[in-house]
């Protein structure tokens, strides 16, 4: 059966140039970056050369760079961090209430040791308003945290707005941009941003190795205390092959962007324009143009995301959903209530995520196998032509 | 994730539909759980003739609510209110844990379809206890379940759930 993956939210396959680039460093080139002698010293010079292929992909300077193991990583790193740093100066964080869990559960953590939190709130597509963020700076501020583009959504969000409020008030500004980097374009400079974090494996590098961008100046403590690897922000031996894999797809990512983007912008559209016009009662979540390339967000309303999934699953079509039953917590997407979409409606969430390899075919596929699977669940719901419609959002 | 006879049932679900005019009709869950069924029944001589199910839920509520009427069919009023949770996880041959609470909810919505027919049998109305925030509580945080506890007391603490 013909495999078709828009799960790649989930996971991206690591291109073959990449493979074949971190696989020296398993073996032949095993130095430790730390020694002296030339083992490590060729090490040494490839972490170098991934640092600056990461940091071309943001338009940053390379001494900006601090290798992390995941995005997780680089998001905990950027908020603990800096909260820690900047103890003497201030106690309040502002964010927005879509955030991922990685920004979301490191701030629940802080502000159970006493920091403040605003959490600001989304209007119907997902979008921050950036003079929230203005009317929500005290003096006691010491960062503010936006992402840049939801995964789950699809909505990117104003963040050189965001970035340039937060300068005026030389208070540090972090994003989130793993849905981002490599992605779209992003640019740390024209987005007035001082923490930016990024991971591999959302542009076809291996999963294991993220990054923070730490703009020079920016007060951070780090987060593991041990060696002076990584500037003395981040101790550890160094993940030596992930962080060449990392740089590899840096290099690929910013070389096919634009033709990556060129050819998954019509497969989106048509996903957001066919997939409501083959099922009636179908939304479209998030924003309409302010949006990812790869993501589509629709709410099927009247059945629940799981059983799709399955029978999608059993058709080869692979994706996800932010239905409460498909999460671990059972709890309806935060993202999606944040929103203002009925919890109720939110269960019949559908996340289609694009990468570079899908088709017109696959489109296709999902426009020809959704329909009927849907018409068969909808057949067996008892919420089905009895609840008047359910409003989506906007 | 889903045993063969789940997804067996899950699949090609038994008794799907309503019953016009049926002697008991039994609702339980909200659609902000995830997981809603719906039961009608038709008794003769104290013994449920006809049990049909529309479930609005995951794989596993599907699966539950089909495999009740199979279970319920051809028992008595008294055998079927015996119908537990644990018989429908058995029967299925296993259920993920996070599921045992949520979508198990198959033989509540029966057992609701006789309370509703012995009422009208009584001449009353039946009124359906109101599903709480309970009935979609975080299961992982069930304590029922001693093997889960070590991990809840760390993710739902540190999570508030």
């Amino acid at each position: 059966m013909r495999i078709i993956n828009l799960d790649h939210v989930a996971a991206v396959p690591v291109l073959p140039e990449v493979v074949k680039e971190m696989l020296p460093y398993f073996t032949e080139k095993y130095g430790n970056p730390s020694s002296i002698h030339s083992l490590g010293e060729e090490v040494e010079e490839a972490i170098g050369e991934a640092r600056e292929r990461v940091a071309a992909l943001i338009n940053a300077d390379p001494s900006e760079i601090v290798f992390t193991s995941c995005g997780t990583e680089s998001n905990n790193f950027a908020l603990k961090g800096t909260v820690q740093a900047n103890r003497a100066r201030g106690n309040h964080i502002i964010t927005s209430s879509i955030e991922h869990f990685s920004i979301m559960h490191a701030i629940k953590t802080l502000e159970r040791q006493g920091v403040e939190v605003t959490r600001l709130p989304v209007d119907c597509y997902g979008m921050v308003d950036p003079d929230d963020v203005e009317k929500a700076i005290t003096e006691r501020t010491v960062l503010i945290s936006v992402m840049h583009g939801n995964n789950e959504i699809g909505t990117v969000q104003p963040i050189t707005e965001i970035g340039r409020i937060a300068r005026e008030h030389h208070i540090p500004f972090h994003t989130d941009a793993v849905a981002t980097a490599g992605v779209i374009p992003v640019d740390v400079k024209a987005m007035n941003v001082d923490l930016l974090s990024l991971a591999a494996n959302q542009f076809y590098g291996p999963k294991g190795v993220g990054a923070l961008f730490v703009r020079k100046g920016v007060r951070i403590e780090p987060l593991l205390d041990g060696g002076i690897q990584e500037n003395g922000l981040r101790a550890g031996t160094e993940n030596v092959m992930a962080i060449v894999g990392m740089g590899k797809a840096a290099e690929i990512a910013a070389r096919d962007m634009q033709s990556r983007i060129d050819h998954m912008l019509p497969l989106r559209d048509r996903l957001m324009k066919e997939v409501p016009a083959a099922i009636e009662d179908v939304a479209v979540v998030g924003h309409p143009t302010e949006r990812l390339p790869n993501n589509v967000s629709v709410l099927v309303r009247y059945v629940e995301g799981e059983s799709m999934l399955l029978f999608l699953d059993m058709e080869g079509i692979k994706i996800a959903s932010g239905s409460a039953c498909i999460s671990r917590s059972l709890k309806v997407s935060h993202v999606m209530l944040a929103m203002g979409i009925d919890a109720g409606a939110a269960q019949g969430s559908l996340l289609m995520t694009l990468g570079k390899d899908n088709s017109d075919q696959d489109v296709d596929d999902v426009v020809r196998v959704l329909p009927p699977i849907v018409q068969r669940l909808r057949d067996m719901s008892p919420l089905y032509k009895r609840s008047g419609k359910v409003k989506a959002s906007c | 994730m889903y045993s063969e006879i789940v997804m067996d049932h899950f699949k090609n679900p038994r008794n799907v539909g309503e019953i016009p005019n049926a002697d008991g009709i039994g609702e339980v869950g909200n659609p902000a759980c995830g997981d809603i069924m719906t039961f009608y029944i038709k008794v003769k001589d104290n013994i449920l003739e006809d049990v049909k199910f529309k479930t609005f839920g995951c794989g596993a509520a599907i699966a539950v609510s089909s495999i009740v009427t199979e279970m319920a069919i051809g028992k008595t009023l008294d055998e079927a209110m015996k119908i537990s949770h644990r018989a429908v996880i058995e029967a299925l041959n296993g259920l993920p844990k996070k599921k045992h609470h949520c979508s198990n909810l198959g033989s509540d919505a029966l057992h609701r379809a006789i309370e509703d027919y012995l009422a009208k049998q009584k001449g009353r109305a039946y009124h359906k206890p109101e599903d709480g925030p309970e009935v979609c509580n975080c299961p992982i945080c069930d304590v029922e379940d001693p093997e889960e506890a070590p991990y809840c007391a760390t993710v739902c603490d540190r999570t508030g759930t």
